[in-house]
């Protein structure tokens, strides 16, 4: 899916505003072989004899959606993991989604995947129902970590996922790594980002191991578990972002990192407080000022549809100042920075944001603003919440 | 205001058949209880009257909306005799910080009922005001309370208490205010052994105001002790110390309940309203007169309140700071030994440095101002007050260490004369306490072999920090504590200064002995790098004496702050996330660079906290 042209820089502000206006389509298959200790996404265990039920709900959904503005620019699947779906029904959801807008030229089709239901076989069959973008959940190459992390598949395994998607024809491939993880020493986790590098990845998630309540890792956390220490995810990430930037791929978000031509579309349009869709348990949808969310439970979801009746469970329509502070916080996430704007303006005006300023974490190149250092990105971000409203 | 009939149980009786009485003990010795054995007995009004009085009475507060603490209650007592004595039981706050208010009590009475606990003994605070009693010419009655306690020892207590006082145990009343046991012949001992009021009739109106309070509804009542002369309703009034001549809109005895009188005459006690609403207008202590026929000479017992201990009481939430003048102003009314003047801190904002008692009376008041004002406050920490002598040789008072100038001769500061009372066996223990604070013994006494007393005089600096609970938990709560002020010292002090990110936090500032300096410092230092989060920035922060750091320790700087997460397109969950963290924002002060949260003011100024 070279849709931004193999020259074009994942970091590049024109491609960072130009996802404001394209829009996204979200599937999300909530279906596990086994919940992660630190999972705390619309995710079920051991219920892939609903899969059938689901793929027809989705289906149903879909089909009942408020029309497009556009046709998707982006699909993005999601979990859960796909793959416990067949790569035949996954072909058949994109269909579905075709038939209600078509998809635009160049669409980026993405899924996530787990290296242990990956093969060969099964990724020459999404590549010929029509996905050309995969994210591969390897999380580490260090099988003590993938351990602690509760995931099964072999280092080794993870590595060929990545060959074998290649292979298959598959334009973009992402890895994702946990960094954090009790027990992952300084040199496993160089070994592991520089392992998925070799592999010849187009792009790669970073992601520190964060301590969500309710999971099974807060709850063993809160009995004594270590918990993971942020002074040493900071040093991880720094390090991946150094070795990413040797093998040539360059940061464009807080956590992500492509080749030119390989920024993730579909996070694009997010941050650019773009609009899309989502379909399936807990998915989330931004349509015409709207943010809204469905039931994240299987079993309500489905009854929800078959029913006839509605799946959304929540909702929220921001006001014009909380817009402009959104549009800052989710701008601000990406290498490219935001558009100044009204509120960066008063941002770079108020106390806090003149001290960040003065540390070196907020930046203004020409009309943007930029977090210079990414890793105290929260700290910009709730200094933009903390601006008293105005009118926009 | 309708008419109203006026009991003729209820206006002048003959001094002879008054008794005006105290009672001094200790906390937890049973004073409460006692008083209400003694309300149950001599319940105000007879019983024929009881009634209507009792529903008239309620009726008067539906009306008006008082509610009249029961700091001086009015009590009938029948003698074997016949003859029907008015009683007046003033109230007394049990406490070393309030021996100022107990001499106000004191000077409204003729007698205190010195009640002593049968289990604990005798105490240092209430031997203090036992002693106040005598020195002030009241009759004592002392009294063993809770004789049926298991564990009590009426006996060796009653043998303690004549010793002290240099009477035979025999003198010792027993009591037990649960069961009403030795009630009847206590009354009898305050009619017989108390003096009664003596006062002229015809002598010009005096009248002590030994308490007040603020109702909403009627303006100041006062609480007053006729001495001579006459008050009544209706009198142009002059108060002598503030001059002020109001008219008396009201005049009263409690029963405990409000009931109006035509008139108080000498040796009673009761209310006053004037109309005056301006609560700094009257001042306990003063003297009552009337304009028309004054008097000239003051009645003794008003003492300047004077405050011993300062701290700096700032509102977390800067706009409260009106609300917080208004508070002050309003508990002053009841507590003239409180006083406030506005100060600013570089680290709070706007303020109050307030003069305290003693460290009890400071969290009396901070906790009433939290509680029935609802403001949300940080106090800086404690200090006494120092005398500087300028190199030119004038003295100046220093109350917060940001006055202590930097040019002096010497350094003054306060003393008191403590008395501790506790078991023998912990003698060593708590001379080595009071060695620790900079105590000289003046005298040790054993009062019977178990228990000893020992007079120090100690900096009043080290009573403030933190000296009274180190000495209940070294003796296991039996020692017990009194002290006075006695006079002032030179000593050699220092001032301690808290930098963050070499900004120095005035509120963190204190004036302490050289060799105390240290330890101040340290732990300052200690518990502040677990209270400052981490910044964008390394944050150092120091002790330091003058430009001499003498303790450091470094909040490192915060590397990583953000969530990596995305959500799949869930930017709601994010957004309110950070919300909740920006409201904990909210609570940070500033101190240059550095976000201080509100809670580590607190947490770093508890004097407890170790």
């Amino acid at each position: 899916m070279p849709t931004e042209g193999a020259a074009t820089r994942p970091d590049d502000p024109s491609l960072a505003d130009a996802a404001a206006s394209l829009f996204g389509a979200y599937l999300h298959v909530p279906f596990c072989r086994r919940v992660c200790p630190y999972c705390d996404f619309a995710v079920v265990a051991g219920r892939e004899d609903q899969a059938e039920r689901y793929v027809a709900a989705v289906t149903a959904e879909i089909e009942r959606a408020e029309p497009f503005p556009s046709a998707p620019a982006a699909v993005f699947v999601g979990g859960g993991t796909p793959t416990r779906l067949s790569p035949v029904a996954l072909a058949r959801l994109l269909r579905v989604l075709e038939r209600r807008r078509g998809l635009a030229p160049e669409v980026e089709v993405s899924l996530e995947a787990n290296p242990e239901d990956w093969s060969p076989a099964v990724a020459a069959s999404l590549v010929a129902g029509g996905f050309n973008r995969v994210s591969l959940g390897a999380q580490s190459f260090d099988s003590g970590v993938l351990a602690v992390l509760g995931r099964r598949h072999h280092p080794r395994e993870a590595e060929k996922a990545v060959f074998s998607a290649h292979d298959a024809g598959f334009a973009s491939v992402n890895v994702d790594l946990i960094c954090g993880t009790p027990g992952e020493s300084p040199a496993s986790w160089r070994a592991s980002v520089e392992r998925a590098l070799a592999a010849g990845i187009d792009h790669l998630s970073v992601y520190a191991l964060t301590v969500e309540a309710g999971t099974p890792l807060s709850r063993a956390v809160a009995v004594g578990a270590p918990a993971p220490d942020p002074d040493r995810q900071a040093e991880r990430w720094e390090e991946a972002a150094y070795l990413a930037a040797a093998a040539g791929l360059i940061r464009y978000e807080t956590s992500n990192f492509a080749r030119p031509g390989h920024a993730c579309r579909y996070n694009l349009i997010t941050w650019a407080q773009g609009e899309y869709e989502g379909f399936g348990t807990g998915a989330h949808r931004h349509r015409g000022g709207t943010r809204s969310w469905n039931v994240r439970r299987l079993d309500r979801y489905l009854e929800a549809v078959e029913a006839g009746g509605k799946v959304v469970s929540g909702a929220e329509t921001l006001g014009p100042w909380e817009q402009e502070a959104e549009r800052l916080v989710l701008g601000l996430r990406r290498a490219a920075g935001v558009r100044a704007g009204a509120g960066g303006g008063r941002l770079e005006q108020s106390e806090a944001g003149r001290r960040l300023s003065a540390a070196g974490v907020l930046e203004r190149v020409g009309d943007r603003l930029r977090v210079a250092r990414p890793l105290l990105g929260d700290e910009v971000s709730r200094a933009v919440l903390a601006l008293e409203p105005a009118d926009c | 205001m309708p008419a109203r009939s006026l009991s003729p149980e209820l206006s002048l009786p003959p001094t002879a058949l008054i008794r005006n009485f105290c009672i001094v003990a200790h906390i937890d010795h049973g004073k409460s209880t006692l008083a209400d054995r003694l309300l149950e007995r001599g319940a105000a009004v007879s019983r024929r009257d009881m009634r209507e009085q009792m529903l008239d009475s309620m009726d008067l507060e539906r009306e008006r909306g008082i509610t009249i603490k029961a700091q001086a209650v009015r009590l009938h007592h029948r003698a074997p005799g016949g003859a029907e004595y008015t009683l007046n039981l003033i109230d007394t706050p049990g406490h070393v910080d309030f021996t100022y208010e107990v001499s106000r009590s004191l000077a409204a009475s003729e007698g205190a009922v010195l009640l002593v606990d049968a289990v604990q003994g005798v105490e240092a605070q209430t031997l203090a005001n036992a002693f106040l009693a005598v020195e002030g010419g009241l009759e004592v009655v002392p009294v063993v309370n809770k004789i049926d306690l298991p564990a009590a020892d009426a006996d060796r207590v009653a043998v303690e208490i004549a010793a002290v006082l240099g009477v035979s145990p025999g003198e010792v009343l027993r009591v037990s205010s649960k069961s009403g046991a030795g009630v009847d012949e206590l009354l009898a001992a305050i009619v017989e052994r108390i003096p009664p009021p003596r006062g002229e009739d015809s002598d010009p109106l005096r009248a002590l105001v030994f308490d007040s309070y603020y109702d909403t509804y009627r303006g100041v009542v006062c609480y007053l002790r006729v001495r001579d002369g006459r008050i009544s309703t209706g009198d142009r009034l002059r108060f002598l110390a503030t001059g002020e001549s109001p008219a008396a809109d009201e005049v009263g005895v409690l029963t405990p309940r409000a009931v109006p009188v035509a008139t108080l005459g000498p040796g009673e006690v009761g209310y006053l309203i004037t109309g005056v609403k301006e609560i700094d207008r009257i001042r306990v202590g003063d003297t009552v007169t009337r304009a028309d026929r004054p008097a000239t000479v003051s009645l003794p017992g008003y003492r300047e309140p004077k405050p011993m201990v300062f701290s700096g009481l700032y509102p977390s939430d800067g706009d409260q700071f009106e609300r917080l003048r208004e508070a002050l102003e309003k508990l002053r009314l009841n507590d003239a030994s409180l006083s406030y003047e506005p100060e600013t801190s570089r680290a709070l904002g706007f303020g109050f440095r307030c003069g305290f008692l003693g460290l009890l009376h400071m969290e009396i008041v901070r906790e009433r101002l939290e509680r029935e004002y609802d403001l949300d406050l940080v106090a800086t920490a404690p200090s006494v007050a120092y005398r500087v002598v300028l190199p030119d040789g004038r003295e100046q008072e220093v109350r917060s260490p940001q006055d202590l100038p930097e040019v002096r001769r010497e350094i003054l500061e306060p003393y008191v004369r403590a008395l501790v009372i506790t078991p023998s066996t912990y003698t060593g223990t708590v001379m080595e306490l009071l060695r620790e604070h900079r105590g000289e013994l003046s005298s040790m006494q054993y009062l019977t072999p178990e228990r000893v007393e020992l007079v120090y005089r100690v900096p009043l600096a080290e009573i403030v920090f933190g000296f009274f609970d180190r000495l209940k938990s070294s003796t296991r709560g039996y020692a017990s504590l009194d002290y006075e002020h006695d006079g002032y010292r030179a000593a050699d002090l220092a001032r301690v200064d808290i930098l963050l990110n070499a900004v120095p936090v005035d509120a963190f500032s204190a004036i302490v002995h050289r060799e105390a300096a240290y330890s101040y410092g340290r732990r300052l230092v200690d518990r502040l790098r677990g209270l400052i989060p981490r910044q964008l920035f390394d944050v150092p922060i120091q002790a330091a004496v003058g430009s001499r750091v003498i303790a450091r320790e470094t909040v490192k700087a915060r590397r990583k702050d953000v969530l990596a997460k995305c959500y799949g397109g869930d930017v709601t969950r994010k957004r309110k996330l950070l919300e909740k963290q920006k409201e904990g924002k909210k609570r940070m002060k500033m101190v240059g660079q550095v976000e201080v949260p509100q809670e580590a003011f607190i947490a770093v100024l508890r004097v407890d906290a170790d």
